[in-house]
């Protein structure tokens, strides 16, 4: 497969993604820092590259409601959006999930008000992460346009027909140029495919209610029904990232192992901090100093029994959150990292990092890996650590 | 009506069998029912129309609709029929909103 390099931002290769993937209807509002993916989408339509139909709304919770009515009708549909503009759509978020819409969004991650600040956490997605969507989380404009790509396969795939959210790191990924390896669009095509809606509001042959009353008597039945389907995805994201990795050869699973091999010590975190991670566990590894990375892709559906085997028998473990759970344990990837780990003699501790958009440098990551050697050598650390801040 | 368990419900909660509200009875949910006074009738249909639960059963087979009474598995007890009743507003109300007694 000829593969074209070239050199986009985030943003404009997810918007090459979506585009690729033919979608029928897209619906969003711009905000800052996903408004850039929008823009070039439009561009597209309008420069009649596209022909999908999109839907300028005034709102995000027009653009999730949008989303949803299009989906229900049928249409492959996307939507895009940030921060607040994901709190807005709140309400209508589960609704897509629980309807079981393969809506693909892209979620250009920063942080929530207040003090506004439009900087990369990923306070945003976090929020949201038990309404019932799939989570994907990319490290680089790479992955975020490999992602997009593949979550079309995930979304519609027939077990399990749910949402997906592509996260990115918002400015650290969505504008910042970056070497990638794109797709032809035909071979995008034949990869994606056309989109089966499984039900259709618009068939006058077969009239289907959508999103009817439900009480005491049903609705404890639906959700366990919803509930199925994460089971299921599992298998079937693996499954497109095997078939991914043929077509590109570039292999994907619910986490990149980086070096944990042999690894004593790992680290464990999400986005796009990854890449300074591993330029210094390979300053370590030069001193001998037997620590890895374990990059989360997928944080919905969690692989809880993937990472209590990678991480068991280490001697030490420590989870990075880019977002705080306020009054919480720690943040959710160490909650529930930890959590996975229950019944193994592996100590685990967590940081709180890179809030606002507060720079995740080398010095940083330096300190966790000094961290780390002091836990593995018998020494305490608090549960909850903060990394990068004045105090 | 018979509960279905999750492994035999429709993904997404969608009610894929239309026309099924039928079997759905709402007709407890009342405090008061409307009682049909059958002799001031005048068939106007009006109850028919505003009733927002299909609830006042008619008989349209003869040139004219005539007003059959209350279908009380659907009438949520609302009194819009009695509200609207035409020979109601002249004193002799075709449709009496009376307490429901159990």
């Amino acid at each position: 497969m000829e593969q074209k390099l070239v050199a986009l931002s985030g943003n404009e290769a997810v918007a090459y993604a979506f585009k690729q993937a033919r979608p029928h209807v897209a619906a969003a509002f711009p905000i800052t820092p996903q408004t850039e993916m929008m823009h070039k989408y439009a561009e597209f339509v309008a420069n009649g590259e596209s022909t999908t139909e999109m839907i300028l709304v005034e709102s995000e919770h027009s653009a999730m409601s949008a989303a949803i009515g299009s989906a229900a009708a049928g249409a492959r549909t996307f939507t895009a959006t940030s921060s607040a503009g994901f709190a807005l759509m709140w309400e209508v978020v589960y609704i897509a999930a629980s309807l079981r819409l393969p809506i693909c969004m892209a979620m250009v991650n920063r942080a929530l008000s207040g003090n506004i600040n439009i900087h990369c956490d990923h306070s945003d997605s976090m929020g949201g992460r038990d309404a019932g969507w799939l989570h994907l989380f990319s490290e680089n404009a790479q992955e975020s346009y490999d992602n997009s790509i593949m979550a079309w396969r995930i979304a519609e795939h027939m077990d399990v027909r749910l949402p997906v959210m592509v996260n990115y790191d918002g400015f650290i990924i969505s504008h910042t140029a970056d070497a990638l390896y794109m797709l032809p669009d035909d071979a995008a095509w034949k990869f994606i495919g056309k989109y089966n809606a499984a039900y259709t509001l618009l068939n006058p042959e077969k009239p289907i209610t959508v999103g009817p009353l439900d009480l005491t008597d049903y609705y404890f039945e639906h959700k366990t029904s919803q509930m199925a389907a994460y089971e299921k995805a599992p298998a079937i994201i693996q499954q497109v990232s095997d078939e991914f990795a043929d077509l590109t050869g570039r292999r994907y699973g619910f986490a990149e192992e980086y070096k944990l091999d042999d690894a004593e010590m790992v680290m464990v975190l999400l986005g796009s901090s990854a890449g300074t991670c591993k330029d210094v566990i390979d300053e370590y590894r030069e001193k001998g100093v037997k620590v890895g990375l374990l990059k989360l892709r997928t944080f919905r559906p969690f692989p809880a029994a993937y990472l209590a085997k990678v991480l068991g028998g280490r001697k030490a473990v420590c989870v990075l959150d880019r977002s705080a759970s306020f009054g919480g344990q720690g943040g959710p990837l160490f909650t529930e990292t930890r959590s996975a780990m229950y019944g193994q003699q592996v100590p685990v501790h967590g940081y709180i990092y890179g809030l606002g958009g507060r720079d995740f440098d080398l010095r940083q990551a330096a300190t966790v890996i000094e961290n780390l050697k002091k836990v593995a050598a018998g020494g305490e650390i608090a549960d909850i650590n903060l990394l990068g801040v004045r105090l | 009506m018979s509960m279905i368990s999750t492994k035999d419900l429709h993904e997404g909660g969608i009610i894929r069998e239309a026309g099924n509200s039928a079997t759905y009875k709402t007709g407890d949910w009342r405090t008061f029912v409307p009682r049909f006074v059958e002799e001031n009738c005048i068939h106007c249909m009006f109850c028919w129309i505003y009733c927002p639960d299909t609830a006042i059963e008619i008989d349209a087979s003869g040139p004219k609709p005539v007003m059959k009474g209350i279908v009380l598995d659907h009438c949520k007890g609302c009194g819009i029929c009695a509200h609207e009743c035409p020979p109601a507003k002249k004193g002799k109300a075709a449709l009496v909103m009376v307490r429901e007694e159990k």
